[in-house]
């Protein structure tokens, strides 16, 4: 598997039909969200609860998609992918709490007795500076994490191990109170976003827009990067790093460029994510829901970009489906089927469509 | 009902309140709370023998009164008047005791036990006077030490004694006294030496001086027994980390399984265990106390069978495609997660200590090691012991070293490897399972109980180095005792993060754990 | 959706094609839907199954007499998983898609807190039956646990009374999270004004799931050498089993240190061999072995019910103070439907208001007029060796809730009753 398999399916199955699955696709998630703007009456009215849980399905994609680009294409197994997508969230978070407070002190703080902000919270009620925080914070993070994990040349499923050491040692940070980020309580009780109530029918639809967009452009980018030669250079080193070293590479850079580039996605899906859902709290960190993301991925399909998609929206839509129908039984459900996908579907669901194809 | 019987009920319902006055147990039943702590009070500073067993009852709350609020002994469920011969009148009710009650019971019932013809008995009383003693008992201990012929039960006096000397008239007692109590090392020795040194409270120069002395040979031995004791509980919390992490040392690090399931078959040994508990309790009561002994097999074979059972559905079809056997297993876990919730329900479960694991030593004032604790931290070495013999003494373990050393070579030598690999993954869940009996001895066992381990555990092997058992070992040790250091000095919840935060630094310095695999095989 | 989705649906066809046959059978399929909004997987799961069948058999109860307005309610049962985003993702479909005229549910803070802002804006009814640490007031969330209060000030004052064993010192010990935090910072600011000196309190935090107590037990040995000791435990769920454990095996027991505990109850107590425990204590509002004819009814009820549903465990089950605020919400709420005459939100919210039920734990409680919260009666019990409490004292009558602690500066000026925070 030397290629990318959705280059494959691509070049088999012919540009047009990917495409116009794709298309497809967007149109509708791009008329979802106008359809929710109808009055609640309307036979094609889309209620807020299905435009809130597509929203939060797609935010996982987006996270599912970023954790392809470093699993699927450099071969690195993060378990910690929830770390950075909490704290995109949390950079969010903090600016709709400023929003929420006015004046005053976000109400966990008020509670605590804190007369005044902590350093980390300056800024935090400017917009544009909680964008940079949700770039940045995830960002600097995973690369200063990367560049000494790269530099030792820690690999495979040690570097798993450490990186789900470090969502775990984030999530316990954040749960106590005196972190200054609420607790394990964390942020709840958004008011409103650049003024506009965030529960008014025109934002909700507006951040789902938002959130289309992003994953959108972070496709159209991830298959930029797997058609270039950047990409092939990935897969190389993927498949066989140290032959890819004595042809002259030197894997670091192009390892921390990915890593990076895959938790600023999942810091923004964070961001998009917090407003759409109501919450944000350390549970994001737990080190389960960063194997639940590696989960999505490798039922998808990895390497495929594609995949991860489809991925984290079946396992999500179940999710959501089976708490609801079998609420005491979904366990055993979700989890025949993560063994059935591995026995039976080793690329993932896109391997069967594309074996349907074929 | 018969007028002579009613009548003859009148009687004694008039009659009995007069005739149980007499007594203690009495004036006790009668009592409100507040009293009955007054009573107990005196009783401890003047005991009388023909007291004990009505102090004994009622420290065992084995005593209850009837409606005319006559006492009574409980026996086998059958009640006898403690004064008097009276027959119950209605159902009669337990005494109410509550944990200051209690607290005097105990230092009353020491107070007559001082008279007991065991000097063992004795000498258990003095200590817990020690604790335990009040101003208003000077009189009696004095009055014992002078009567007492034990060497080791003068001692224990003479230092119960101290305690209350502090406050004497008499300087040379309070000096007698303070250097005593500085030989003892017990923690409240310091609290009263300090309250003695505060406030200006002794006067005499001599006594202060004696008591700095003190104070200070006090304080060095509290911190010899503090330092023992974060030594211990380090190595108890390694000994639980490495029975926690050994089973998977083996399904990951030897067989590179990335086994989420892993967790769970702690879980199920945990779970067997309750099993055998009950089981025990029905079929062989007698016996129940060594049931942790027999539920170790069952639960090796238990979980054994049932690894070996998804080897041969599951993981077979995934070797050499490690990464999702992640997935796989995380399934796994889920199911069996769900299953014990479905079959035992939600809550925990109760694995009760035996009689032979309950309580501790007690090794110095400030000291106790407990039973559980060290026989765990005994078994831990036996598991490894027994794995270490099992890969490396045996033909099974020869294969499994050469299969996972190499799996195409091993098939050409004829090793049979799928049976191997079956037998591996057995025994690496059998020795979870055995961990998991273990865990049930100091934690709770419930459906979750796996989950709590598995970040652990995986920590604890890849820090060790995968594929090596003995870096495991090293790095459960090194994993419980850096974390008993550091809980002292900055708490639970910082401590937990510090040693996340440094095991990513360590593996930064050595990429491959503890103890990598030398070889100059590169792909 | 519902409980037995399979056997449901064939009555409802049936029904349907009857009611089409018949044209007569008038509307006897009408129904009442209620939301139970508990996780019945995940951490939480060990705590809120229970709750989730109480829930169930208080409705099966109102239904055999006749259910409310004259329609039965029918229970709408979903899975939150202990994932809060999916507690207001679940709130969201209750309220919008099964139009359920109330929900019962939630046990952690984080939960309500997730699905407030969702019961404000779209109008719910939410009872909440947890003990929490106060600090909310929402028009839309009746809150039939203690607040407090009704459960951690009177424990203090009991510990410091002369029968509670006169502590001077106390260790509080807690689960770093936002409840024992808070709970721990009411009770010192209560403890400093009954002149309590600071050095006499100590606080102490371990992380979620914690289960290696010796330094902490080591500790609270150190700390009581200094003058008579109590233990305030905020411990959460799991970790409880461990700590105990360690406590009787280090050889501390009640009558030297007594803990005080505040989630640990019946239920909790099953997992635990409670012979080394007798003395330690619990505060909560109820126990199950609270002796009047309305708890006797309750508790046989239960039993009753587990073994016909065959929970597991059924043969040991037990009640505990959730679960009686369960089931006290439930029938509020129906008698509050009954006297509005209607399910609507704002009516029968002014319905509850002054409501009075008699609850199993002896007493006549009422829903406040103004703040939402119970009044409730505070016992502490004591664990006996059969894994029961008995009560060793309570209040005289029920106590009203300050969901806005005096304790906390600033809550001075917050107002007694219900507001929307936007």
């Amino acid at each position: 598997m030397n290629q990318p398999l959705t280059l494959t399916a691509a070049q088999k199955a012919g540009p047009k039909a990917t495409v116009t699955a794709l298309g497809l696709a967007l149109a509708v998630l791009v008329a979802m969200p106008l359809l929710h703007l109808l009055p609640a009456e309307h036979a094609l009215h889309v209620s807020a609860y299905t435009l809130t849980l597509v929203g939060k399905i797609l935010c996982y994609a987006i996270v599912a998609l970023a954790l392809d680009l470093v699993w699927g294409y450099a071969g690195l197994l993060s378990l910690g992918h929830g770390l950075f997508f909490a704290l995109g969230g949390y950079a969010m978070g903090m600016y709709l709490m400023r929003q929420s407070a006015g004046d005053g002190l976000p109400a966990f703080m008020s509670f605590l007795a804190w007369n005044e902000l902590p350093w980390y919270w300056y800024g935090t009620s400017s917009f544009l500076w909680a964008m940079c925080l949700v770039v940045l914070v995830p960002g600097v993070l995973a690369f200063v994490f990367g560049f000494f994990a790269f530099r030792s040349r820690i690999k495979g499923v040690y570097f798993s191990i450490m990186t789900q050491a470090l969502t775990f040692a984030g999530m316990l940070l954040f749960f106590r109170n005196e972190t200054g980020f609420g607790g394990n309580n964390g942020f709840t009780d958004f008011k409103t976003i650049l003024g506009f109530s965030i529960s008014a029918p025109a934002t909700r639809a507006t951040l789902f827009l938002a959130t289309v967009a992003l994953l959108a452009g972070s496709l159209y980018l991830g298959f930029r990067l797997a058609r270039s030669k950047f990409g092939r250079v990935l897969t190389a080193l993927r498949d066989a790093e140290n032959r890819l070293m004595f042809c002259g590479y030197d894997p670091r850079g192009y390892k921390l460029f990915i890593w990076t580039l895959s938790a600023v996605l999942c810091g923004l899906a964070g961001a998009l994510y917090v407003p759409q859902v109501g919450i944000i709290n350390p549970s994001e960190m737990a080190p389960t829901q960063s194997i639940e993301a590696a989960v999505w991925v490798a039922l998808g399909g990895r390497s495929t970009l594609i995949g991860p998609l489809l991925g984290a929206g079946l396992v999500n839509g179940m999710k959501s489906w089976f708490t609801v129908a079998l609420p005491e039984y979904w366990l055993f459900a979700l989890g025949a089927l993560f063994i059935v996908v591995t026995l039976y579907l080793p690329k993932g669901v896109i391997g069967l469509i594309k074996r349907r194809g074929e | 009902m018969n007028t002579a019987l009613h009548r003859l009920l009148l009687l004694l319902l008039l009659v009995l309140p007069w005739a149980a006055q007499a007594g203690d147990a009495a004036d006790y039943a009668k009592a409100s709370p507040a009293k009955q702590a007054r009573l107990l009070e005196s009783w401890a500073a003047a005991p009388a023998p023909e007291r004990l067993p009505l102090i004994e009852a009622l420290r065992a709350n084995r005593v209850a009164i009837d409606q005319n609020k006559t006492p009574f002994i409980e026996e086998n469920g059958a009640y006898r008047a403690l004064e008097g011969d009276a027959e119950p009148v209605g159902t009669p009710k337990k005494l109410r005791l509550n944990n200051r009650l209690r607290g005097l019971l105990n230092t009353a019932l020491a107070s007559h036990q001082l008279f007991a013809e065991d000097p063992a008995q004795r000498l258990a009383a003095a200590k817990r006077l020690q604790r335990s003693g009040q101003p208003e008992q000077l009189e009696l201990l004095q009055q014992r030490l002078d009567a007492e012929d034990d060497a080791a039960v003068s001692e224990a006096l003479t230092l119960a004694l101290a305690n209350l000397q502090l406050t004497a008239s008499d300087p040379a007692v309070r000096l007698a006294a303070v250097r005593l109590l500085g030989e003892t090392g017990a923690p409240m020795a310091r609290v009263r030496l300090e309250n003695l040194l505060a406030d200006e409270a002794e006067t005499d120069a001599n006594v202060r001086k004696a008591a700095e002395t003190s104070l200070a040979q006090a304080k060095r031995k509290l911190l010899i027994g503090e330092l023992l004791g974060q030594a211990f509980s380090g190595l108890s919390l390694g000994s639980i980390l490495l029975l926690a992490a050994l089973g998977l040392a083996i399904t990951f690090g030897l067989l590179g399984v990335i086994n989420m399931a892993h967790g769970e078959m702690l879980m199920l040994g945990a779970y067997t265990t309750y099993m055998v508990q009950v089981l025990m309790a029905r079929l062989a009561p007698e016996a129940l106390a060594f049931y942790p002994l027999v539920a170790l097999p069952v639960a090796f074979f238990v979980t054994a069978a049932i690894g070996m059972a998804l080897e041969r559905t599951v993981i077979r079809h995934l070797y050499g495609r490690p990464l999702e056997t992640l997935l796989a297993t995380w399934g796994i876990s889920l199911i069996l997660i769900q299953l014990v919730r479905v079959l035992f329900g939600a809550q925990n479960v109760e694995v009760a200590n035996p009689g032979w694991l309950s309580g501790g030593l007690q090794v110095l004032p400030n000291l106790v090691l407990p039973y559980n604790r060290m026989v765990i931290i005994g078994f831990a070495l036996f598991v490894v012991l027994l794995t270490w013999l099992l890969l490396n003494k045996t033909r099974l373990g020869l294969n499994v070293r050469a299969v996972t050393q190499n799996r195409n070579m091993a098939a050409c030598c004829g090793v049979p490897t799928g049976r191997i690999d079956m037998m591996a993954f057995g025994l690496g869940s059998g020795i979870a399972g055995l961990g998991g009996v273990a865990l049930s001895q100091i934690g709770n066992v419930g459906p979750d109980l796996g989950q709590s381990y598995i970040i652990d555990s995986f920590l604890v092997v890849v820090l060790g180095g995968v594929g090596q058992l003995a870096g495991s070992i090293f790095a459960a040790f090194g994993l419980g005792i850096a974390n008993k250091i550091l809980e002292p000095q900055i708490g639970a919840v910082l401590g937990k993060i510090l040693i996340l935060a440094l095991i990513i630094l360590f593996i930064q310095k050595r990429p491959q754990g503890l103890f990598a695999l030398k070889g100059r095989v590169i792909d | 959706m519902k409980r037995r989705p399979l056997i449901k649906t064939t009555l409802a066809a049936s029904a349907l094609m009857l009611s089409g046959l018949f044209p007569f059978t008038l509307q006897a399929a009408e129904t009442i839907k209620v939301g139970i909004l508990h996780s019945l997987s995940g951490t939480m799961a060990i705590s809120e199954t229970s709750l989730k069948d109480m829930a169930l058999m208080t409705i099966d109860e109102i239904n055999a007499k006749g259910g409310v307005l004259g329609k039965q309610l029918e229970p709408v049962v979903v899975d939150p998983a202990s994932n809060w985003p999916l507690f207001a993702e679940k709130g969201r479909q209750l309220l919008t898609q099964d139009k359920v005229a109330v929900t019962f549910g939630c046990w952690t803070s984080v939960s309500r807190k997730s699905v407030l802002p969702v019961y404000e804006e779209l109008n719910g009814l939410l009872f909440y039956p947890v003990q929490y640490e106060g600090e909310e007031l929402s028009p839309n969330v009746f809150y039939t646990g203690a607040a407090p209060n009704q459960q951690a000030i009177p424990a203090v004052e009991y510990l410091m009374s002369e029968d509670g064993g006169s502590a001077e010192r106390f260790f509080l010990l807690g689960t770093d999270y936002v409840y024992p935090r808070t709970t721990n910072k009411i009770l010192r600011a209560f403890l400093i004004s009954k002149g309590v000196p600071e050095s006499s309190i100590e606080e102490v935090y371990t992380p979620f799931g914690h289960s290696d107590y010796q330094t902490i037990v080591a500790n609270i040995k150190k700390f009581a050498a200094g003058g008579k000791t109590a233990v305030v435990s905020t411990i959460n769920g799991d970790s409880n089993v461990p700590f105990y454990k360690e406590l009787a095996n280090q050889g501390l027991d009640a009558t030297d240190v007594p803990v005080v505990a505040f989630s640990v109850g019946e239920e909790e107590l099953r997992g635990i061999d409670t012979k080394p425990l007798v003395g330690h204590l619990a505060a909560w509002n109820y126990f199950q072995s609270v002796e009047n004819p309305v708890n006797e009814a309750f508790v046989s009820k239960w039993k009753a019910y587990a073994k016909a549903q065959n929970l597991p465990g059924a043969d040991k089950a037990v009640t505990n103070d959730p679960m009686e605020a369960t089931y006290v919400g439930i029938h509020m709420w129906a008698q509050a439907v009954e006297k509005a005459g209607s399910t609507e939100v704002d009516k029968v919210r002014d319905a509850l208001a002054g409501q009075t039920f008699k609850a199993p734990s002896g007493y006549t409680l009422t829903m406040d007029e103004k703040n939402h919260h119970l009044h409730k009666p505070v016992m502490i019990g004591e664990v006996q060796e059969d894994g029961q409490f008995s009560v060793v004292w309570e209040t005289e009558s029920p106590v009203r809730a300050q969901p806005w602690s005096p304790y906390i500066p600033g809550n001075d000026k917050k107002p007694d009753y219900a507001v929307k925070s936007n």
